[in-house]
C-alpha cells in the first residue's frame, strides 16, 4: 500500500509539474492544482498510513491515527483553493492587461489575437 | 508607569485628532490641544525629582526573554527636552491653526503632528538605547509624513524622500553603533552605559562604535557634510519647520550628543571628529545663510549654523563647554522657533517669503516686525537676548581651550567669522523685509495676522528677553539640572550674567558685530561673488547621482537572477530543487527502504489509484481541451478526498470534497474569459525536456514519500490526543487542534483567505473582459434559460443543505466537522442558487446592496441576458460584512480570555443540560469556530460571486443576437 501512495504522489507531482512548465496560464493553474493534490497528500501521508482508527475519541476505538498532519493539511486545502482562486483572478486580469493569456505576457496565441 | 503613559498620549492621541477632525477644523486644533496638555499632566507629579537631584526610572517588562524592558528615565536633560517638545509643541499647535489654509487637511496635519511629538518625547524619555533607537526611527518616519504634507507639491515629495534617506542611513549606522555599545557595555540601560565611560573609551571597539553612532547624529542633527537634507525639507508648511528644526527633529541629533557625553567623550577622537563637524557646520551654515533670498532658506542655513555650534561646544569636551551647549539648545530652540513662525506670518500674509520683493513690510505689520526684531536680535548674540548670553559663553570656552594648543587663534577666529556672518545675516532678515525702500510687486497687500496666530510668538520672543535680562531669575535651575546630568558630575564653575567685566570673550562679541554690519554693508559685491563662484555647487547632484548609482546597482542585481520570465523562474526554481533534493542522498549512503512493514495491498485501492494516476495523465494529456481537463482534474481530486476516507481522516476528506466542488466552479467561471483551446506547441524539444524534469521530479517525491514511509516514526500527537477531551473539551482531535491547541494558526489561516478574497475583488476591479459568443464549436452559448429541474431541486436543497451544515459545524467539536467544513457547504449550497437561477435572482433574495463603487458600471441592460434584461444594474452580494465578522469573532474569542486572566485564546468549556436534547457541551472554541465559518462563506462566496459578476458587465464586440 505505501508504494501505491509513493507512486500516486509520485504520478502527481509529475503531472504538476510538466503542466507548471507550460506557457499558457490555464494549464498552469491545472499545474498547480495538480502539485497542491500532491503536496497535502505527502503531508497528510508523514502521519503514516492507518485505516479505521480515524482520530475522534470515543471508548470504543482501537487506536488513533496521527491527528497532528490532518490538521496541517486541513487548512492547507482551504488555503490551496485561496491561492488557486487568486492565481486564476491574476491571470484573467493578465489577459485583459496584454491582451492573451501566456504566462510572460508574450503573444503567442496570436491566432486568436487581443481580445479587444 | 506615568513616563509610559506621557509617550504613548500622543500616540494615541494622533488617531482622536483625526476623529475629531470630522467635526470640524477646530476640533482638531482642540483635540491635538488637549493631548499635548494630557502629556504633560502624566510628567507633572515627577517634575520635582531631576531638581531633587534624583533620576526616575521606570521599567517594565517588555520581552524579558531577550533582556529587552520598555524603561524610561527623568533627568535633567530629559525634563528639559520633554518641556521644548511639549511646550513648543502646543504653541506650534495654536500657531499651525491659523496657517493652515481651508484646503489643508488639519486631521492629517495634526495627526502627524502628534505621532512625531511621541516619537520625540520618547527618544528622550528612553533609558533602554534600543529602544530610543526605535522612536529615533520613528522621528525619521514622522518627520517624513510631515515633510511631505503638502503631498501634491514635488519638491515637497523630493524633500521628504531626502530627509528619509539621508536621516534613515543614519538610524541605521546608529543602530550598529549601538548594538557594539551594548557588546561593549553588556546592557543597553543608560544607566549603566553613562556610568561605564572608561571602559568604553579603553575597548578596542571605541572607534567604530563612536563613528557609528556619530554617524546617526551627524545625519539628523543637518551636521556637515550631510546638512544638504534640511535646506530641502522646509518646502513642509512652515508651522512644521517651526517645530522640526527648532526644538525637535534636528535636536535630536544634539541630544543624544548631550545624552552619550559622559560615556563618549574626553577623548582625541571625539574631540576631533565633533568638533570639527561642529566646526565646519558653523562656518558653512552661517556664510550660506546671508546668500539665500528666501527667508525659510535662510533661516534653515541660520539652523545649520547653530546645531553646528552646539556640536563643536560638545565637541570641546570641558564641562563648561558642555553647559553651554544645554544652554545654546535652550536659547535656540526659543528665537528660531518664534522666527519660523514669524517668517510664515510673513509669508501667509504677504503671499511670497522672496527678500527681494519682500521690502519696506514696517508699514504694514509693524507689530509682528518688532518681534521679529528681538528674535533675530537673539539670534544675532545681541546683548539683552538669550542668544547673547551662550554665545558669550561659546567665545570664552574657545579661547580657554585654545589658549594651550599651538595655533591657538585658530578656533576662536574661525568662530568670530561665523558670529560676523550670524550677525550679517540676522541684519538681512530685518533690514531687508522690513525696511530697504517698498514691496516689490507683492500678491496680496500684507496687513497684521489674527491674534491668536501673534500670540505664539509674542510668548516666545518675551521669553528670548526675560532669559536673556535675567537669566539667574529664569533659567538657572533648569540649566542647571540639564547640565548637571548631561555631565553626570558636579557642575562646574559658571555664572549667567550678561557683564563679565572686558575680557576676551566680549571683544571677540564685539569684533563679530562690527565684522557682520561690515560683511551687511559689502553684501552687493559678495552677493556678486558668491552667485559666480559657490551657488552653483550643490549637494543634491551628488546627492541624486549616488541614487541613480544606487537604482541601477539594484536593478542590475535583479536582472542576474530575475529573467522576467516566469516559465524559466518555473524551470530553474524546479532544477534547483531537484538538484537539491538528489545531491545530498547520492552522497550519503543512505537505504531508500525503511524497516517499517507496510499495509497490506487490496484491490479497490488499486483500482482507485489507477482511476488517479489515468485522470491524471488525461489532464496532461487534454490539457489544451481545457473543459475535458477540467472534468479529468476533477476526478483527480474525488480520488484524493476517497484516500482521506480510506485512511482514516474523514475532516480531511469532507473539506477536500467541498473545495474541489468550488474549484470546478471557479475554474469554470474562469475559462469562460480564457481559450477554451490552445494551439498545439510547436517546439518538440522543450515538450521533451519538460516531460524529463517532470519523471525526475515525480521520481524524486514518489522516492521521499517512499523513504518516509518504510521508516517508523515518533510523533507528538501522543499530548494531542490525551489532552483533547480534558484540556480542549471535544473528541475530534483534528478540530481541537485547530480551534484550540494551535488556533492562532488558524486565525492566521482565515486571515489570508480573507486577504486572497479582498485581493480578487481588488484585481477583478475595473476589469473588462469580453466572452466570446460562441463555444469553439460555432454553437452561440445559450445565456437566458436556467435548467428546471435543476433550478428546482436547489430551491428545495437550499434550506436542506444550511441545516446539514450548522448540524456539521455544531458537531465539529466531537465528530468530523467545524468550521471550515460548514463554511464551505453552506458556500457551496449558495453557490448552487447563483449557479441555477441566476445571479440577478439570488441576488435579489440575498438582498444585495447596490454595487459598490468600484464595480464597473453595469450599463445597459443587454437583450441577451435574459432575465436580466429588464433589471438595470446588476447588484451583487456583498460579503465583506461576513468576513468582518468572522474575523472579529475569532480575534474577540481571542482576546476574552484575557478578561480571565489566560493568554490569547485559551479556551474554556462546560457541560450543560438541556431537556429532550440530553447533555451537552459548550466550548468557547466553538465560538472561534463560528468566526472561521463565517471567514471561509464570507471569503468563497466574495470570490465567486465577483467572478461570476463579470458575466454581467456589459461586453462590447459581442456577436450579433
Amino acid at each position: 500500500m505505501e508504494a501505491l501512495i509513493a507512486i500516486v504522489i509520485g504520478v502527481l507531482t509529475a503531472g504538476g509539474v510538466f503542466l507548471a512548465l507550460r506557457g499558457q496560464t490555464f494549464p498552469v493553474v491545472l499545474g498547480l492544482t495538480l502539485m497542491s493534490y500532491a503536496v497535502n497528500l505527502f503531508l497528510f501521508v508523514m502521519g503514516r498510513l492507518a485505516i479505521g482508527v480515524p482520530p475522534v475519541i470515543s471508548d470504543a476505538a482501537a487506536g488513533y491515527t496521527d491527528p497532528l498532519p490532518q490538521a496541517l493539511v486541513l487548512t492547507a486545502i482551504v488555503i490551496s483553493f485561496g491561492m488557486t482562486a487568486f492565481v486564476i483572478v491574476l491571470s484573467l486580469k493578465a489577459r485583459a492587461e496584454l491582451g492573451n493569456d501566456h504566462v510572460d505576457g508574450r503573444h503567442e496565441d496570436s491566432h486568436e489575437g487581443r481580445s479587444r | 508607569m506615568t513616563l509610559f503613559f506621557a509617550v504613548l498620549t500622543p500616540f494615541v492621541g494622533a488617531a482622536l485628532v483625526a476623529l475629531a477632525s470630522r467635526r470640524g477644523r477646530s476640533h482638531s486644533a482642540w483635540a491635538a490641544g488637549a493631548v499635548t496638555l494630557a502629556s504633560m499632566l502624566w510628567l507633572v507629579p515627577s517634575l520635582h525629582l531631576p531638581f531633587d537631584g534624583t533620576t526616575l526610572i521606570q521599567t517594565h517588562e517588555w520581552m524579558p526573554a531577550l533582556g529587552l524592558n520598555l524603561a524610561f528615565r527623568l533627568d535633567g536633560l530629559a525634563l528639559l527636552f520633554s518641556g521644548l517638545i511639549l511646550g513648543i509643541g502646543l504653541l506650534i499647535v495654536l500657531y499651525a491653526r491659523y496657517y493652515l489654509s481651508a484646503r489643508d487637511s488639519m486631521g492629517r496635519f495634526y495627526s502627524y503632528m502628534m505621532l512625531f511629538m511621541g516619537s520625540m518625547l520618547g527618544i528622550v524619555l528612553s533609558e533602554n538605547l534600543i529602544q530610543l533607537l526605535i522612536f529615533w526611527e520613528l522621528t525619521s518616519l514622522s518627520s517624513f509624513l510631515l515633510i511631505s504634507y503638502w503631498q501634491h507639491r514635488e519638491e515637497a515629495r523630493q524633500g521628504a524622500r531626502m530627509a528619509l534617506a539621508v536621516t534613515g542611513m543614519g538610524g541605521f549606522a546608529m543602530l550598529g553603533g549601538f548594538l557594539l555599545l551594548g557588546h561593549i557595555v553588556g546592557s543597553y540601560e543608560l544607566s549603566v552605559v553613562l556610568a561605564s565611560g572608561d571602559l568604553i573609551r579603553a575597548h578596542p571597539l571605541y572607534l567604530p562604535t563612536l563613528l557609528l553612532i556619530l554617524l546617526g547624529i551627524f545625519t539628523k542633527s543637518a551636521q556637515f557634510p550631510f546638512h544638504f537634507w534640511l535646506p530641502h525639507a522646509m518646502a513642509a508648511p512652515t508651522p512644521v519647520s517651526a517645530y522640526l528644526h527648532s526644538a525637535t527633529m534636528v535636536k535630536a541629533g544634539v541630544f543624544l550628543l548631550a545624552r552619550l557625553y559622559p560615556a563618549l567623550s574626553g577623548t582625541p577622537e571625539w574631540f576631533w571628529l565633533v568638533s570639527s563637524a561642529g566646526m565646519a557646520t558653523l562656518l558653512l551654515g552661517a556664510y550660506t545663510a546671508l546668500f539665500k533670498h528666501d527667508l525659510k532658506g535662510l533661516l534653515a542655513y541660520s539652523t545649520i549654523s547653530h546645531l553646528g555650534l552646539i556640536t563643536l561646544l560638545f565637541g570641546l569636551s570641558t564641562p563648561l563647554a558642555a553647559v553651554a551647549g544645554v544652554f545654546h539648545i535652550i536659547n535656540h530652540a526659543t528665537f528660531k522657533a518664534s522666527l519660523f513662525m514669524a517668517a510664515g506670518i510673513i509669508d501667509h500674509e504677504a503671499g511670497t517669503r522672496d527678500m527681494r520683493r519682500l521690502n519696506g513690510l514696517w508699514k504694514y505689520m509693524p507689530y509682528t516686525a518688532t518681534l521679529a526684531m528681538v528674535a533675530a536680535a537673539a539670534m544675532a548674540g545681541v546683548p539683552l537676548a538669550n542668544g547673547f548670553l551662550s554665545k558669550e559663553m561659546f567665545f570664552a570656552e574657545l579661547v580657554h581651550v585654545s589658549g594651550g594648543h599651538i595655533g591657538g587663534w585658530l578656533l576662536p577666529t574661525l568662530a568670530t567669522l561665523a558670529g560676523a556672518f550670524a550677525v550679517a545675516y540676522s541684519i538681512r532678515f530685518i533690514h531687508d523685509v522690513f525696511f530697504n525702500g517698498e514691496p516689490v510687486d507683492l500678491p496680496h497687500t500684507p496687513h497684521e495676522p489674527p491674534r491668536w496666530m501673534k500670540v505664539p510668538v509674542e510668548i516666545l520672543v518675551v521669553l528670548c528677553l526675560v532669559v536673556g535680562i535675567a537669566p539667574a531669575l529664569t533659567v538657572a535651575p533648569l540649566l542647571a539640572v540639564a547640565a548637571q546630568d548631561t555631565l553626570q558630575t558636579p557642575l562646574p564653575e559658571y555664572s549667567l550674567a550678561i557683564w563679565h567685566g572686558f575680557n576676551t570673550a566680549l571683544m571677540l562679541s564685539g569684533l563679530a558685530t562690527l565684522g557682520g554690519v561690515t560683511i551687511y554693508l559689502l553684501r552687493r559685491p559678495l552677493f556678486g561673488w558668491n552667485a559666480r563662484h559657490i551657488e552653483r555647487i550643490d549637494a543634491r547632484i551628488p546627492y541624486n547621482a549616488l541614487l541613480d548609482g544606487i537604482a541601477a546597482l539594484s536593478r542590475f542585481v535583479t536582472g542576474l537572477i530575475d529573467t522576467g520570465s516566469l516559465q524559466r523562474q518555473v524551470l530553474f526554481f524546479l532544477l534547483a530543487a531537484l538538484v537539491l533534493g538528489v545531491v545530498p542522498w547520492l552522497a550519503g549512503d543512505t537505504l531508500l527502504t525503511g524497516s517499517r512493514t507496510g499495509l497490506p495491498l487490496d484491490a479497490v485501492s488499486l483500482i482507485a489509484a489507477g482511476a488517479l494516476i489515468i485522470a491524471t495523465f488525461a489532464t496532461v494529456w487534454w490539457h489544451r481541451q481545457r473543459f475535458v481537463a477540467l472534468v479529468t482534474i476533477g476526478v483527480v481530486g474525488l480520488v484524493v478526498s476517497l484516500a482521506f476516507v480510506k485512511f482514516s481522516a474523514p475532516d480531511l476528506a469532507l473539506t477536500q470534497l467541498s473545495v474541489e466542488i468550488v474549484t470546478i466552479v471557479l475554474l469554470l467561471l474562469a475559462l469562460h474569459f480564457l481559450p477554451q483551446h490552445a494551439a498545439p506547441e510547436r517546439n518538440r524539444a522543450r515538450i521533451g525536456r519538460d516531460a524529463v524534469i517532470a519523471l525526475l521530479a515525480g521520481t524524486g517525491a514518489a522516492a521521499l514519500a517512499w523513504a518516509v514511509l518504510t521508516r517508523p516514526y515518533d510523533t507528538i500527537a501522543g499530548y494531542f490526543l490525551e489532552n483533547s477531551v480534558p484540556g480542549g473539551g471535544g473528541s475530534n482531535v483534528v478540530n481541537v487542534i485547530l480551534v484550540d491547541f494551535r488556533g492562532y494558526d488558524t486565525l492566521g489561516e482565515i486571515t489570508v483567505l480573507a486577504l486572497a478574497g479582498l485581493g480578487i475583488v481588488a484585481l477583478l476591479q475595473g476589469l473588462h473582459l469580453s466572452a466570446p459568443s460562441r463555444d469553439d464549436g460555432g454553437r452561440a452559448w445559450n445565456p437566458d434559460t436556467h435548467p428546471v429541474i435543476m433550478a428546482t431541486l436547489t430551491r428545495i436543497l437550499l434550506p436542506l443543505a444550511l441545516l446539514v451544515s450548522v448540524f456539521i459545524l455544531l458537531r465539529g467539536h466531537n465528530q468530523p466537522g467545524g468550521g471550515f467544513i460548514a463554511g464551505l457547504i453552506t458556500a457551496v449550497a449558495l453557490i448552487m442558487q447563483y449557479l441555477a437561477n441566476g445571479a440577478v435572482w439570488t441576488n435579489q433574495r440575498m438582498r444585495a446592496s447596490p454595487p459598490p463603487p468600484f464595480i464597473p458600471e453595469r450599463g445597459q441592460p443587454s437583450p441577451q441576458m435574459g432575465e436580466g434584461a429588464n433589471a438595470g444594474p446588476t447588484p451583487i452580494y456583498d460579503s465583506h460584512p461576513l468576513i468582518a465578522w468572522g474575523l472579529g469573532i475569532a480575534a474577540l474569542t481571542g482576546v476574552a480570555s484575557w478578561l480571565f486572566g489566560y493568554p490569547y485564546l485559551t479556551s474554556t468549556f462546560s457541560h450543560m443540560h438541556w431537556p429532550i436534547v440530553g447533555e451537552f457541551e459548550l466550548a468557547s472554541a466553538m465560538v472561534f469556530d463560528l468566526g472561521v465559518f463565517l471567514v471561509v462563506v464570507g471569503a468563497t462566496l466574495m470570490i465567486l460571486t465577483h467572478l461570476g459578476g463579470l458575466h454581467h458587465a456589459p461586453q462590447t464586440g459581442r456577436g450579433k443576437h
